[in-house]
């Protein structure tokens, strides 16, 4: 018989790995489980963090704010500090799944998750985050992109969870805006999203610009290029032409159930385009 | 393993393994069909119950995670015997055809109403996005809801 185990803190947690060092680890269940039910997968044993209090809710200190792995989608939603200063992660956690995924499924797990497709990424990403892991040993703390290693692979160790996600306030930008495109609103796996951040001032220059696909590529694509191109111009459909072109070079889909690498490698480039539209 | 909750309102105990799926607990120790399984993976909505009053899905909880939960099914929504004001509204308009959705519907309709009482008729087809009806009976469900919305706020449907 498989056991469950619900450790009610970080101290019975890391007791529950010295019996179980193999043991899955899960909060939400709405990826792990489906794997497991489905015979997709066969843990010596389960570990559900939910009931951990340290991993729970969203706080500020300082200039940053911290967001603890299991953290709801749905609770995401409804935090005043991530609507406030990160519409960028609110608008793509609103298109996650559906409302019933939303009240189950945690940020920590879309991030260990770790696919192409995960809507919390390309935010995260733009937004430089970084992740904080626990082990029994200690702490340590790295950027989202270093801890994504490739499709569905993490530098999770054994007996290591992720305990929270920092983030700065981004106030350096103004614009904040995420699209992601699927074959209905609810209940799809994206076919590319984008994450983008920009400091507009007054006159329209960009000052500043953040960028990441999803579903673009084994990891979220970033496109350093893109942004050095927009920086310092007037934003203005010509000049998002010109990136747009950029980031079509940059990623590197693949071909699916979903969509072919073609069409993927057409609307990364035309999801930039939309920033004309956001702005009117 | 002993699982102890509250299933509709009764202190519950079952014996059962910890990582058997909640809805086969449901349906197949306790008897409660109401709740239904179609297709295993969180897409379809079917499965909805309310846990500790938000619907989830019971498809994809192992059976220990309900340990000291207070769980809803369709079963409970009736308990006294008087329909819930929705389930009242999906007869007035008609709003189940096969009836196989209707019980994660309803669920789900009733965790939406609770959470905001006046929903617009975009947000109840927003918040019933994660419940699927192969009869496309959207429409008359949007109208059920509404309606009951309306009534739970003590006015007159129109």
């Amino acid at each position: 018989m498989r056991e469950v185990i619900l450790p009610g803190s970080l101290d019975e947690l890391w007791r529950s790995f010295e019996g179980k060092p193999q043991a899955a680890v899960y909060a939400g269940g709405t990826d792990l489980l489906v794997g497991l039910y489905n015979g997709l997968l066969n843990p010596e044993a389960l570990i559900c963090l939910d009931r951990i209090e340290e991993l729970q809710g969203v706080g500020e200190q300082g200039e940053s704010i911290r967001i603890g792995s299991c953290t709801t989608h749905a609770q995401l939603l409804d935090d005043p500090l991530v609507k406030s200063h990160l519409p960028v992660l609110w608008q793509a956690i609103r298109g996650i799944g559906s409302p019933l995924v939303r009240n189950m499924g945690t940020i920590g797990g879309n991030i260990c998750t770790a696919s192409p497709a995960g809507d919390t990424l390309p935010p995260l990403y733009a937004l430089r985050a970084e992740v904080e892991l626990r082990s029994k040993e200690g702490v340590r703390r790295m950027a989202i992109e270093d801890f994504i290693a490739g499709p569905g692979a993490t530098r999770l160790q054994r007996a290591e969870i992720l305990t929270c996600v920092w983030v700065k306030k981004p106030g350096e930008y103004n614009l904040h805006h995420f699209e992601k495109v699927g074959l209905r609103n609810a209940l799809a796996c994206s076919v590319v999203s984008m994450a983008a951040l920009l400091r507009l001032a007054l006159n329209g220059v960009v000052e500043k610009a953040a960028l990441a696909w999803g579903s673009a590529g084994p990891t979220i694509v970033t496109c350093p290029e893109a942004e050095k191109k927009l920086i310092g111009e007037p934003l203005s459909m010509a000049l998002l032409q010109e990136a747009a072109a950029l980031v079509r070079k940059a990623v590197s889909p693949i071909s699916d159930v979903r969509a072919d690498a073609d069409y993927r490698r057409i609307v990364a480039g035309n999801l930039l385009l939309r920033l004309c539209k956001v702005l009117k | 393993m002993r699982i102890s909750f509250y299933l509709n309102g009764k202190q519950t105990h079952v014996d059962v393994p910890p990582g058997r799926k909640f809805v086969d607990v449901l349906r197949e120790d306790l008897g409660l069909t109401g709740t239904k399984e179609c297709c295993g993976a969180g897409e379809c909505g079917a499965c909805t119950i309310l846990v500790d009053g938000q619907a989830r899905l019971s498809c994809l909880m192992a059976a220990a995670q309900l340990q000291g939960r207070r769980v809803t099914t369709i079963e409970g929504l009736a308990a006294d015997g008087s329909l819930h004001p929705v389930q009242e509204a999906f007869i007035e308009y008609g709003a189940v055809q096969c009836g196989f959705c209707t019980p994660g519907v309803v669920l789900a309709a009733v965790h939406l109403l609770d959470r905001n009482p006046d929903p617009t008729r975009e947000q109840i087809r927003e918040g019933l996005s994660g419940n699927l009806c192969r009869c496309s009976g959207y429409v008359k469900i949007v109208d059920a809801v509404e309606a009951a919305a309306t009534k739970m706020r003590g006015g007159t449907p129109q």
